[in-house]
This record gives C-alpha cells, structure tokens and sequence, in this order.
C-alpha cells in the first residue's frame, strides 16, 4: 500500500530529527545536528533490508519517490518565500563576503572532486534511475528499479 | 467575484500552491525548450523565477518571507516550507546508490570542516576590513557567512547587537541565494557532475537551501549526495560558532 511508503518515509524523518535533536542537546548545540541526513541514512537503511528481504513491493515505493518527484517542486516555492530584499539591499559588506567565501568554497568543490577521482564511468543505472525520479519524470520513475542490487522475490 | 476567487485561495492555501507552482514550472519548462533549446534546466529557470517574485513579494509587502507573506500565497509557505523540504530531501534518500556514497563519506566530511572555516575567515576578515574590532560581531559576521542559520544561533549565544545579526543573517541569506543561481553556471568548470563532487559540494556549500535549488537546477540526479553531507552543516556550524570560532577571534582580537 502506498501509504506504507509515506509512513515509512514520515517515521525515518521523525527519527531522524529526533536523533539530531539529541545530539545537539548532547553536544549543547542550539541546533539540530544531522536531523535530515540521519533520517536519508535511515531510509537508505531501510530499503537495503526491504530489499534484502523482498519486500520493497510497488506501493511502497510508490509513496516514497512519490515525494522524491516533488522536490524540485517544493524547491521552486521554497525559492519564493526567501528574504530576497535583505540579500539585495545587504551592502558591500553582505556582498564581499558571500561572493568571496562562495568563490572559495567553489574552487575547492573542483580541487577535492579530483582526489580519488576514478577513471572509469560513474554513472550507473541506479544513479541515472535517481535522477529520473527525481526531476519528476513520471515515465522513468514508474518503470521497474535498475537490477543494481538482489532482487526482490516476486512476491508483493 | 474576484473576492470569491481569493477566499478561495486563502482556504484551500496548499492546494493552491500545489497549482501554483505547477504553472511556473509548466511556464518555466516550456521557456527552458522555446527560448534556450534545452540548454538552461527548467527547473534551473523556475528557481530564479520564484526568487523575482519573492524579491517582488518582499518590496510590496515589506515582509521576510517573500510570495509567502501574500495571504493568497500562504500555501507556498507550507509547500517550500522546512516541514515539506525536510521530507523531501529525506525521500530522495530512496535513490542513493551506497556505495557510491559510501566511497565518498570521507571526502563529504573533509568538505564539510573545509565549508565551515573557510567561509567563517572570509566572513571575519570582511568584518574586520569594514571596521568591526570586537570579537562578538566579528564571530556573528563570519558565522552568517556558514549559513543564515548559524550567524543568528550563535550572534544569540554571543549577545551580539541587532543591527550586526541582521547583517550575519542577510550574508547567509545571500549566500544561498548565490549558490542556487551560480551552481548551474560553474557546474561544468568546477567538475560538479558525479556523486562523489556532489558530496564535497553538499560539504562545502551548507547552506540546506541553497545546495537543495542548486543541484535541482544543474542535475537532478546529484541531489540526494549533495543533500546527505549539507544537513550537517548547519548543526556543525552551530556548534563550533559560538565556542571554537569565539574563543579563537578573541584570542586574537583581544
């Protein structure tokens, strides 16, 4: 059932968040630490027994990339509600040091993307499954997961 | 009638959003393949488009919160809201190749220390140059060039005056601003088209926001890499802001 998915989905954010929280109140933060990316390990974990099990049937993962469809969506409203006016009318002071931090920060994305670059092709069928699901394209997203990893028995 | 209209929108606000941004997507799809043949992502172009309206929004309404702050337009505030974004990101977890991400776990928290001192010194340095000498606002300054989250945290935790918050919080705010605009642009030159950058991207970046629009514009596929080393910015950021970072400016300020 699809709402298995959702609620799957919905458990391992609220964990996640909850977890982050513990760990900002544990490192005295005023902060969530790694809510999200905790929640994203859990559900990755997740899958992996799913699948590992032959349970990842089609509702589950319906409701989840479901919601993977809509984030370039919610992206485009979260762009319409920012504080665009303070980041204009900021100053010199706003500008240099965004401009300059992110032309730095730039340069080292292209310097550490060369560590351990490797020479064979990085793009697999399960990285190229993702990317169609989540741009929102419904045809790709819909058609059966890449066979990257065991397959679920036939059974949903 | 149009009154109709709008109470209409004012009650059903999130269903409203949801038509809403379809027809900007709808709009910005159909210029992306008319006007620049594919060469500009749609997505890429709905980004800049919504950040218009929320400058727009923000001049007519004076408020923070950009298209949001229009009543009719509340919807978009729940939508791109960090409830709704929170779980999405979290969703595009589901696509994540482990391995891969695996491979680059070390790289993503090179990145992430990497994200929140160089940022930081930068922000300090231009403080300092516009004429801050006391170790409170030169830390919040620098802080809010980690992200617009981290400069408010700890101007809070330090006591920093008003006026230097806001400024801690409008160099974030840029920042983020910047990065969903410039990553489409610099993507190819800073070799931002695997997993493995994306990871240091997510790293170096933080800023949740501003990684989240980036990545949708330049390639769909890098966003749950990006994502999973950029959530932990902020958090890190919060922590060293007020402590490590305060205790080293005043070592140094006096």
């Amino acid at each position: 059932m699809t709402i298995f998915g959702v609620a799957l989905l919905a458990l391992c954010t609220l964990i996640g968040v909850f977890l982050g929280d513990l760990l900002g109140v544990a490192l005295g933060v005023k902060a969530n630490v790694g809510g999200v990316g905790l929640a994203m390990i859990l559900l990755i974990a997740a899958r992996s027994w799913l699948v590992a099990r032959g349970k990842l049937g089609g509702g589950i993962k319906l409701g989840v990339e479901f919601w993977s469809t809509m984030y370039i969506p919610i992206v485009v409203a979260m762009a319409a509600q920012q504080n665009v006016v303070a980041a204009v009318r900021g100053g010199p002071i706003v500008l240099i040091a965004a401009t300059v931090s992110l032309l730095l920060c730039f340069a080292c994305v292209a310097l550490l993307g060369h560590f351990g670059r490797r020479d064979a092709p990085l793009e697999n069928e399960q990285i190229r499954h993702g990317g169609a699901v989540i741009a929102g394209d419904g045809d790709e997203a819909l058609s059966p997961s890449p066979p990257a990893r065991p397959q679920p028995a036939r059974k949903v | 009638m149009l009154h109709m209209i709008e109470h209409v929108f004012v009650e059903q606000s999130l269903v409203a959003a949801f038509a809403v941004v379809g027809g900007l997507m709808l709009v910005s799809n159909l210029a992306s393949r008319r006007l620049t043949a594919g060469r500009v992502h749609g997505s890429a172009i709905a980004i800049v488009l919504g950040l218009v309206l929320a400058y727009v929004a923000g001049l007519y309404t004076g408020g923070k919160k950009g298209v949001a702050d229009l009543p009719v337009f509340a919807g978009i505030g729940l939508m791109g809201g960090a409830m709704l974004r929170d779980f999405a990101i979290v969703a595009t977890a589901f696509e994540v190749d482990v391995v891969e991400a695996r491979r680059a776990g070390l790289l993503g928290v090179l990145a992430l220390a990497l994200g929140t001192v160089i940022p930081f010194i930068v922000g300090a340095l231009t403080a300092v140059a516009f004429g801050y000498t006391d170790a409170v606002s030169i830390t919040t300054i620098g802080a809010g060039a980690v992200t617009y989250i981290v400069g408010p945290v700890t101007g809070a935790a330090l006591g920093a005056d008003s006026a230097v918050m806001a400024l801690s919080i409008a160099t974030g705010v840029t920042k983020a601003v910047m990065v969903m605009v410039g990553t489409p642009l610099v993507a190819r030159l800073i070799g931002l088209d695997n997993p493995r950058s994306a990871m240091a991207f997510g790293g170096l970046m933080g800023t949740v926001s501003g990684v989240a629009g980036g990545l949708a514009a330049t390639d769909p596929k890098l966003v749950p890499y990006g994502a999973l080393t950029a959530t932990f910015h902020t958090g890190i950021g919060c922590l060293v802001g007020p402590s490590l970072f305060y205790l080293t400016v005043r070592a140094i300020v006096g």
